[in-house]
């Protein structure tokens, strides 16, 4: 295909009902504030890691509130903890919280489902 | 068998299991140590060092003088029990050598009355006789006041003691049935054979000679018998921290420290904790919050009695890090570095983390001294751009290192139990930092200035921005004008208690304004409750913290409360309608040097 500079989004849909929603809906369980976020993006502007890489946070919780978990865990190991996101999410969101107890939600040792 | 009694056989046997079980446990925990811990022992167990650890074992495992400095009643409570008892096997130890005829067992001492019955006849005697009333007395009293601290904390200046277990309540109520029945024993062979002084003679006269010839075994086979079952539970009870801390003493004068795993050593800490509950008064979730059960007091008994883990874990989340405890413990134990092992995340991520730091490049920095911002500062960047007026109105050379993009120190892994990350991502921002060859690193963030002290091995000299405005001030190289504004100053807990920085900060406010007073201040600060070592409260729960904290801030009604942390002032900010700023900025908008125009700064 010639290059034109520009690319179109490959299509990115998964049915939902299909879903493994069980480690997602552990997370809620495990960090209530997380019901609050409205996806704004303020976590992944603020980001010190999104500073030098291309992380976002704001995709990574949402794909895994989603039941995406595939190549999650490399994701997160980018972030460095600092909890500016937490500082600025408008809504409260506990985010230091959030990335902690997805990352151990995604350790296969902590593997209970 | 001469000087014997079936009576003393308890005795005999809780003396034995005591020594056969604290010694198989000692030798297992010494083996435990890791590698770096067993060099230390290695090369210093016979230097020196051993004559400063002496001196500490007699003033802390008996005189008890860390506690005596911080309240004087508790510190006689635990003086009397443990001076007055040692005192009582030494000088029981020497009198009965003296006085007993025939073979000698070492269950004599213990039961020298029982095994000399003849009245005190030369000035030795009598003098020992008295002695050992005395010392008795002391200990009782000692027993007493811990009868009325567990009644009624407060006349001893607690306002709550710890929750104990089945067993630990048990040992204690064996602990406290000893002395009064020592003293009865006594004081019935005393009735019979007038062989007692002022203490044991006089209580024992009150008793008809049928009834104390009935009471005599008895009595003295209670006293055996509380003191076996005492010995029996001591290695599994919180009284191990009455052997215990001499090893620990000795250990850490060796030059031992927590390593980022549990080893040996931390095994001597957890058992060198008496459970007496200082931790719990100042520690901010308790008495802001009534959280009970997360005390470094409760996490040290959950860890070392292997309780469920996901109740360690628990425990051990839920802790701001304010280092208070830490400050408090008589045993001074290393709880923040115990808090963090509890928190350990295990060796699953053994990767190299963080590679996208390395294309990073240090800007050459040589004769300037780099600024470190952190990552905090970022979100209150008043502070980075008042340091930065400041360094040109002095005429300092700097870099701002992550004026840009900001790396996180590590600390927030490290805290969080990360500890393979954490490291990692230490070893990138050395490497940053000594790549730009500065003279001197400054940063404005106590968190990050915590981290580089402790963790690093930089080799520049490191300062917190108070130190540096401190320095700065004093050697004249910035002139500040002196006003008539009032400062209160929140000592953040990274910067205070974990670092030392007292003094510093104080000077510098001294210099432009009048400095007020607050009620808890310095070791005793109160913690903003926005530290980073708590992931797990609420919004609700750090707003409370933050107003116990500023309510203590703004009572003398100081024009500015002043702090030196980006966390602390972030979370002042919104809390309330005094002005909150960061020492920086006070200096930045007081500065006077001619040559600087003063940029003023309505914040």
């Amino acid at each position: 295909m010639a290059d034109f500079g520009f690319k179109i989004k490959q299509t990115r849909s998964f049915n939902l009902s299909q879903a493994d929603l069980r480690k997602a809906d552990r997370l809620l369980e495990e960090v209530p504030s997380y019901r609050l976020c409205i996806g704004c993006g303020g976590c992944t502007a603020t980001c010190s890691a999104r500073q030098f890489t291309d992380f976002d946070i704001r995709k990574v919780h949402n794909t895994f509130r989603r039941g995406q978990y595939d190549k999650l865990a490399d994701e997160l190991r980018k972030c460095m903890l600092c909890g500016k996101c937490t500082l600025v999410c408008p809504r409260g969101v506990n985010l230091r919280s959030l990335i902690i107890n997805m990352r151990q939600l995604l350790t296969p040792s902590n593997e209970t489902f | 068998m001469a000087n014997f009694h079936p009576f003393v056989v308890p005795f005999v046997f809780g003396a034995l299991a005591l020594f056969v079980i604290c010694g198989y446990k000692y030798v297992r925990w010494i083996k435990q140590f890791d590698r770096k811990q067993q060099k230390l022992i290695k090369k210093n167990m016979f230097s020196t060092r051993i004559f400063p650890a002496i001196k500490e074992m007699f003033n802390e495992c008996l005189l008890h003088l860390r506690i005596t400095k911080k309240n004087w009643r508790l510190g006689y409570m635990h003086r009397s029990i443990a001076f007055g008892w040692f005192l009582l096997i030494v000088v029981g130890a020497i009198e009965s050598r003296i006085g007993i005829k025939g073979p000698f067992h070492f269950w004599c001492a213990i039961f020298y009355r029982f095994f000399h019955h003849n009245p005190p006849v030369n000035g030795t005697e009598v003098f020992f006789t008295q002695l050992m009333d005395l010392i008795l007395l002391y200990v009782l009293s000692g027993i007493f006041l811990a009868f009325v601290k567990k009644i009624h904390s407060r006349v001893l200046g607690m306002k709550r003691t710890t929750k104990h277990t089945v067993m630990d309540t048990t040992v204690k109520i064996a602990l406290w049935a000893i002395f009064p029945l020592r003293l009865l024993s006594e004081a019935v062979t005393a009735r019979l054979y007038a062989n007692g002084g002022f203490l044991t003679q006089t209580l024992g006269d009150l008793f008809s000679r049928p009834v104390a010839d009935f009471l005599e075994i008895p009595l003295w086979s209670l006293y055996s018998i509380a003191l076996c079952i005492f010995f029996l539970m001591l290695p599994f009870t919180r009284y191990m921290h009455i052997f215990t801390e001499v090893f620990l003493i000795y250990f850490r004068k060796l030059g031992l420290r927590d390593s980022v795993k549990m080893t040996g050593y931390t095994k001597f800490e957890l058992s060198a904790c008496s459970r007496c509950g200082m931790c719990i008064d100042r520690c901010p979730l308790y008495n802001t919050l009534d959280i009970n059960d997360v005390q470094s007091v409760y996490l040290l008994r959950n860890l070392r009695n292997l309780e469920h883990h996901q109740d360690i874990l628990a425990a051990g989340k839920n802790c701001l890090m304010c280092h208070q405890c830490a400050e408090d413990c008589p045993v001074d134990i290393d709880l923040m570095s115990i808090r963090r092992i509890s928190r350990d995340k295990g060796d699953t991520d053994m990767a190299d983390n963080y590679r996208y730091l390395d294309p990073v490049k240090g800007f050459n920095a040589i004769g300037r001294v780099a600024y470190f911002g952190g990552c905090m500062t970022q979100l209150t960047p008043t502070i980075s751009e008042s340091m930065k007026t400041i360094f040109e109105a002095a005429g300092v050379k700097y870099w701002h290192l992550d004026g840009e993009r900001a790396i996180c120190c590590g600390r927030p892994l490290l805290q969080q139990g990360f500890n393979k990350q954490a490291a990692d991502l230490r070893r990138k921002v050395s490497e940053l930092i000594s790549s730009c060859n500065a003279t001197a690193l400054i940063t404005s963030c106590p968190i990050c200035y915590n981290t580089f002290k402790h963790e690093y091995h930089l080799n520049i000299p490191i300062y917190h921005h108070t130190e540096y405005l401190d320095m700065l001030i004093k050697s004249g190289k910035l002139s500040v004008k002196q006003t008539d504004t009032t400062f209160t100053y929140h000592d953040p807990c990274d910067l205070g208690r974990g670092c030392g920085v007292y003094e510093q900060p104080r000077e510098v406010l001294k210099a432009i304004g009048q400095l007020k007073q607050i009620s808890a201040e310095k070791e005793n600060s109160v913690c903003c409750g926005m530290n980073l070592g708590n992931t797990v409260l609420s919004l609700d729960q750090q707003t409370k913290l933050r107003d116990k904290s500023l309510q203590i801030l703004t009572e003398p009604n100081p024009d500015v409360v002043v702090t030196a942390c980006p966390m602390c002032k972030k979370a002042f900010k919104h809390g309330t309608e005094a002005n909150v700023k960061d020492i920086a900025e006070v200096v930045a908008s007081s500065i006077q040097n001619e040559e600087c125009r003063i940029m003023n700064y309505e914040l």
